[in-house]
């Protein structure tokens, strides 16, 4: 065969568009005002790989985005598992998923994407108040894994709000639930006035429980304390679930990307080869310049800060905010 | 070759008693590899007990599938469960989730696309540099003039590591790579020196040998942040001096042997100069540089009509895999009309090569910088091959350029 000619591409195993589309397998109440959703792909194919403290994104119609830490466990590699507690004073997402997001239904997912991994220790104090359970319950199952000793502080309004609760029970001492309609708020100056030796701390929940956190560990040595924030994310532009049109400045060309098909697809198509490799927001191979417009990035790659910039984006996953967007190709 | 149809204790397994790791294969793989490929999605090698995969669909699959295969027990035939390996493990390539995650999102970070944008004018003059330099000349031989001289001018650096002994960078390498087979007499050429040539890199990852900006700093003020440990340091920054050296040299010559046996690939190449980054990955699918890792299964794992024993070895054909015509047309064509996404060469799932940017980045330069300023590349003498267990490499690629 000439080496110009143009031929169809042969079928790749798991590459495909559907891929950031996962179906609502399965919902459950965990506690009092929080369900418990299994994702999984609609075909059936594995999901990408995540580790403890990695989030991801849901992106619920009209727009919202909401972040919710995965609570499953990563040796199957089949099924996500994420718990959201209803918000009564939020702005509609968690209603959504509480109301509205029924077994069966298709979700659009970005990440995984983790700004809080677990580091290595030999000993660990997870500190979570209420829904900031999440991130901490495959932490807790690793650091069991790995022989590191940990305990758990768990705070939550009533015993019955308390997810995972039950099942954090076979855990013995190690686990302390501090529900506050019983006992108050967590003794924190009990736990943390005294820094332990070659501990570290992770802390999960609501913003007061962490800003009481991070005062009682300020004078521990630094890098001790690990914390996330459930707090409302500024609310993000809206991801677009029409077409939109992608520019190749150096090829200058122009692709429409309508829903259901990548970029990545869409300017291969347009007969533009971009390498590529997992194509599921890993590995970064398909990273691609940006030169206007703005990115909904969907990737597992870049941090908080990077995907601000919106420099780059990665073509296999990530989609536009807006109608336009001019690419480095 | 003898391939029989059947194997003791399964029906319909294939079986195989040649020897993939003597100079025969090593030589030239590809007879090998089609037999492999034909036979079945998995095959018994009889002469090492383990089992072999070489098409696309199932390495991949094994690949990714860190659940069920893992990397812990070691990458090579020695199965870690039993033998003492031969010099700690390596935390990136050797060890799984949980213990896998900490120093592979360290390393990720480094290495990643953003954080190398910084090296990339430089990278860009050495590269042109080091060409105008070959040009002088003419002819030369490729591996030592282009192929080991550009990593070996910018990667140390970039780690940042001092001058003095990096001549044992590459034959460090080759020993490890070596050492992920059976103990052969290419393992054993390799022994008497590996006790001088280990405490030459391992002294290398010390705070105090690194320059303050590099990747290896970069490794420590990690460690400094409690990102790993300070015991985990100094092996992070071990497996860049491991893996990063041979692999991107053997993965240069292979596209450069390319270019100068397909002169049309060139003639397009100097076009299209954008086309050097499909290049490198081309060549890596076509030569793979790294051709075989094994795993060994965690469980009883169902796989092609057979069931892989928990404990057992397999060894995965990341060669077979791409040049598997179920995956690729015309597999062995060079082709940069090609789209190589997907192959193996780099691995799969979560221990893909985490230095693969790099590699892609210095053949970036080194290609760029060539198709500016040559308008021809031909061979010039007899290519010779050089053997290793793992590595599909070059010993000499003799060649005449003929200025643009």
């Amino acid at each position: 065969m000439p080496p110009d000619s143009s031929r169809p591409e042969p079928p790749r195993p798991g590459g495909g568009h559907s891929r950031t589309l996962l179906r609502v397998a399965g919902r459950r109440a965990a506690a009092d005002g929080v369900v418990s959703l299994t994702l999984e792909h609609p075909d059936g194919r594995r999901l990408p790989d995540w580790a403890p403290g990695a989030h991801i994104d849901l992106i619920l119609p009209g727009g919202m985005t909401r972040q919710y830490s995965l609570c499953g466990d990563r040796w199957d590699a089949y099924t996500y598992r994420v718990a959201v507690l209803r918000e009564p004073g939020g702005r509609g997402g968690s209603a959504y998923i509480h109301d509205e997001l029924r077994q069966g239904d298709l979700v659009a997912v970005g990440g995984p994407r983790n700004n809080f991994p677990l580091t290595p220790s030999e000993r660990y104090l997870f500190i979570a108040g209420g829904i900031g359970i999440t991130p901490l319950l495959p932490m807790v199952h690793q650091a069991e894994l790995l022989g590191a000793d940990w305990k758990l502080l768990y705070g939550g309004r009533t015993r019955d709000s308390m997810a995972f609760a039950d099942q954090l029970r076979v855990h013995g001492d190690r686990v302390t639930l501090v529900p506050q309609d019983e006992s108050g708020l967590p003794d924190l100056p009990s736990w943390l006035d005294e820094p332990r030796p070659r501990t570290k701390v992770y802390a999960c929940g609501p913003g007061p429980l962490l800003e009481a956190v991070e005062a009682r560990c300020a004078h521990w040595p630094p890098g001790l304390l690990r914390t996330e924030r459930f707090v409302p994310k500024v609310e993000s532009a809206p991801v677009r679930d029409e077409a939109f049109e992608v520019r190749l400045a150096r090829h200058g060309a122009s692709v429409t990307v309508t829903p259901g098909v990548s970029v990545l697809e869409a300017v291969r198509a347009a007969g533009v080869n971009v390498l590529s490799s997992c194509e599921e927001g890993t590995c970064g191979t398909c990273e691609t310049g940006v030169l206007e417009g703005r990115p909904d990035q969907r990737d597992s790659i870049l941090d908080d800060d990077e995907r601000g910039a919106g420099d780059c984006m990665f073509i296999c996953v990530s989609r536009s905010c807006g109608p336009k967007l001019v690419l480095d190709l | 070759m003898n391939l029989s149809a059947t194997s003791p204790g399964h029906d319909d397994l294939p079986s195989s008693d040649v020897d993939p790791f003597g100079h025969e294969v090593l030589e030239d793989p590809h007879p090998f590899h089609a037999e492999l490929r034909e036979s079945g999605p998995v095959v018994r090698l009889t002469g090492y007990d383990v089992y072999a995969m070489g098409r696309h669909e199932q390495v991949h699959a094994a690949l990714t599938d860190w659940q069920n295969f893992e990397s812990g027990a070691g990458v090579g035939l020695s199965n870690f469960r039993r033998e003492k390996p031969w010099r700690p493990p390596s935390l990136l390539l050797e060890a799984d989730p949980p213990r896998h995650d900490a120093p592979r999102a360290v390393l990720a970070r480094i290495l990643g696309p953003r954080a190398l944008r910084r090296l990339r004018d430089a990278w860009f003059a050495d590269a042109a540099a080091l060409t105008e330099q070959v040009l002088r000349t003419g002819e030369f031989d490729a591996v030592t003039s282009l192929a080991e001289a550009f990593p070996l001018r910018v990667f140390p650096d970039a780690v940042g590591i001092p001058e003095d002994g990096r001549e044992n960078l590459l034959p460090y390498g080759d020993h490890l790579f070596n050492a992920f087979g059976p103990p052969n007499d290419l393992v054993r050429q390799g022994n008497p020196r590996i006790a001088e040539l280990s405490a030459w890199v391992d002294a290398r990852c010390r705070p105090g040998m690194l320059d303050d900006d590099g990747f290896g700093a970069h490794i420590w003020r990690a460690a400094a942040r409690g990102d790993i440990t300070e015991a985990q340091a100094p092996l992070v920054v071990r497996s860049l001096l491991s893996a990063g050296v041979d692999t991107t040299v053997h993965g240069l010559a292979a596209v450069l042997h390319a270019f100068a046996t397909h002169p049309e690939q060139w003639r397009r190449l100097r076009r299209d100069p954008s086309l050097a980054r499909v290049a490198f990955d081309e060549a890596v699918r076509l030569e793979s540089p790294v051709q075989t890792f094994f795993r060994t299964a965690v469980t009883d794992v169902p796989i092609g009509g057979t069931v892989v024993e928990e404990g057992s070895k397999v060894l995965l054909f990341l060669g077979a895999a791409n040049r598997d015509p179920r995956r690729w047309e015309h597999p062995d064509t060079f082709d940069l009309a090609r789209d190589p996404s997907g192959h193996v060469g780099f691995g799969m799932g979560i221990h893909q090569c985490v230095g693969q940017h790099v590699a892609r980045l210095e053949s970036e330069a080194l290609l760029t910088a060539l198709a500016e300023r040559v308008e021809r590349i031909e061979i010039a003498g007899p290519v010779v091959r050089h053997h290793n267990n793992t590595l599909r490499a070059w010993r000499s690629l003799p060649v005449r350029v003929h200025p643009a």
